[in-house]
């Protein structure tokens, strides 16, 4: 058994230790299966475990290094362990959206970001629990049961990527993808302690993973640092013919930019608006205003801004996310894929009770409202109002990005709250408060640890600050976002790693 | 906005969902209260604002018509709960009449 400490090792140091022979990528393939073997049974941050496919990918890596493969041949991310949300397609495992309607359902086809991924090197571990179809802030609506999270296995992880984050929390894996409709990868980096990033909407191609709400969503990964957030973000990020909302970019140095990265000249909004919001934990808070002191320190110039229509996000969100997932969940319908009920009267009655039996309360939740939104006599009410308010969100964030180059917020109002402690859905919506407005406008953001902050029995646990940047400036974000990680040198080993 | 038992029914029907009279009542609830915090949208003075589709400006993409490699049968058919002679296995829907 290899005696590998997979969770010190960034990306470029794990396939720098392959070129250089201190290790084989085989090698690092059996310590994270290993890792994940001997945790997943607490984390269950995995539906599914690959070992076949990841000794594969370690192999091709391994030979390539035997035939002289040096650092300008061998692939970006050669070696490095990785898994994915389970609603992305890869060939050879099936793709669940942790839905018992997709409980058996193959993969036909591989995501384009994650196909991007396997080229660029990286040892596909598995596929990651998730909240059902992505519905969901902390993990619970899966329907294998919920993710828990590193810090503490009786609290949530975040959602929907709940076992993203909690795989690289606990360092089974070192770049996970989630997907990012309203917060689904930043609110459970803030939970678990993790770099998230969600770009900018085009940035990378969605083909290939489940919709949920296709003006909305977003594929990003899950890092330990922001250094190999810019590189998988470099991987994934591109034009591609099979999603026509992505687009080409002219080619930035992502990494260079993070590695040399310092906070001189910066100009820094803090939301003032929303910081001061109701509910919001003080030491979250507080957490937010020394974030702000130390990009000052760093030379950073910092000021306040509002964004008052961005306080109706979580409303225009609530209606456009529905709206657009009761279409997209229209095709599971037990004809061509997924559960089908038995012994159905007519095609009718096979319909409605192979979607009744397949989907679970929160899925027939959103399904149920979305179908409201858009139904007769409420559309330009509902539909329509949202549409017009996410006009007005946008507006706000490229009047702001004239005055400050990133922005800044909580990450989620509150640390990791206990299983069960949300029962009622409204309260869990307001969760993502701060991360629904970026999607709205489509804009990207990133979650960063920037400390810890006592749970109410005093249990210490992770917050995140979000940076916020306009469309496509994410070389900006990443430059902010690496200067205050070096700066803080925060250590945001999980207990789980620590151990 | 306030949804009565009968709307969620008539929703339900529209989202092709079955539900039970003990989920009609609870979706209801959930719903109604979901609703009276979105609502809060109403406050805002939009009549003025052009509505927002896409975050970028999305465009049609063409590509030239020609024949190129697809999902095969095999493939497009692998997660079918049902299929028959290369095909997806309905309950019939139109006639019948004329059955055995």
């Amino acid at each position: 058994m290899s005696e590998l400490n997979l969770s010190a090792f960034t990306a470029s140091e794990i396939r720098g230790g392959i070129i250089a022979g201190d290790f084989s990528a085989r090698e690092v393939a059996e310590a994270s299966l290993s890792r994940i073997e001997a945790l997943d049974g607490g984390v269950h941050a995995f539906n599914q475990v690959t070992p076949e496919l990841a000794y594969a990918a370690a192999d091709r890596v391994d030979h390539m290094v035997r035939s002289g493969a040096g650092p300008d041949e061998l692939p970006l991310l050669a070696g490095v362990p990785a898994a994915f949300k389970d609603n992305m397609n890869l060939i050879g495992t099936r793709t669940t959206c942790s839905s018992r309607i997709l409980a058996n359902y193959e993969s036909p086809y591989d995501c384009t970001a994650v196909a991007r991924m396997v080229e660029a090197g990286v040892l596909p571990l598995g596929k990651c629990n998730m909240d059902e179809f992505a519905f969901g802030s902390s993990g619970e609506t899966s329907a294998t049961g919920p993710a828990k999270n590193p810090w503490d296995l009786g609290r949530v992880p975040g959602g929907s990527s709940a076992g993203s984050a909690a795989a690289v929390a606990a360092g089974m894996a070192t770049i996970t993808l989630g997907s990012d409709t309203g917060g689904s990868i930043r609110q459970p980096g803030a939970l678990t302690g993790t770099v998230a990033l969600k770009p900018t909407y085009g940035r990378v191609s969605r083909y290939g993973c489940v919709a949920f709400a296709s003006s909305l969503d977003q594929i990003g990964p899950f890092t330990r640092t922001v250094e190999d957030s810019a590189r998988a973000l470099a991987v994934i990020s591109g034009k591609d013919p099979m999603d026509a909302t992505s687009v080409e970019r002219p080619r930035e140095d992502f990494a260079e930019v993070a590695r040399t990265a310092d906070a001189k000249g910066l100009r820094v909004g803090i939301v003032r608006d929303m910081l001061d919001m109701e509910g919001v934990q003080p030491e979250v808070r507080q957490s937010v205003l020394d974030a702000a002191a130390r990009f000052e320190a760093m030379g950073a110039e910092i000021g306040d801004v509002d964004l008052p229509t961005s306080q109706h996000g979580l409303s225009a969100y609530y209606i456009i996310g529905p709206a657009e997932a009761s279409s997209n969940l229209a095709r599971f319908d037990g004809i061509r894929y997924g559960h089908r009920a038995e012994a159905a009267e007519d095609v009718l009655d096979l319909y409605m009770r192979s979607r009744a039996e397949g989907f679970g309360t929160e899925a027939k939740r959103r399904i149920m409202l979305g179908t409201y939104a858009l139904s007769a006599g409420y559309y330009d009410a509902y539909y329509g109002q949202a549409q017009k308010a996410r006009t007005l969100i946008a507006r706000e964030f490229t009047e702001a990005f004239e005055k400050y180059d990133v922005l800044i917020t909580p990450t989620s109002p509150q640390v990791a709250w206990k299983f069960g402690e949300k029962s009622d859905p409204l309260t869990m919506y307001l969760s993502d408060i701060y991360t629904i407005p970026v999607n709205l406008a489509g804009n990207c953001g990133i979650s960063i640890p920037c400390g810890f902050a006592p749970a109410e029995d005093g249990t210490r646990l992770p917050v995140g600050l979000q940076i916020i940047g306009d469309y496509f400036a994410e070389a900006k974000v990443f430059r902010a976002a690496a200067a205050f990680e070096r700066d803080l040198a925060l250590d945001v080993r999980s207990p789980l790693v620590r151990a | 906005m306030s949804l009565t038992e009968h709307e969620v029914r008539h929703v339900a029907m529209l989202a092709r969902l079955a539900v039970t009279d003990e989920e009609v009542a609870t979706l209801r609830d959930d719903l109604n209260s979901i609703l009276g915090h979105i609502d809060t949208i109403q406050q805002l003075d939009l009549a003025s604002v052009a509505p927002t589709a896409h975050a970028i400006p999305v465009v049609n993409v063409t590509r030239a018509d020609v024949v190129r490699p697809g999902l095969s049968r095999e493939a497009a058919l692998m997660n079918a709960p049902a299929s028959e002679d290369g095909a997806f296995l309905i309950p019939q829907i139109v006639g019948g009449g004329d059955e055995a």
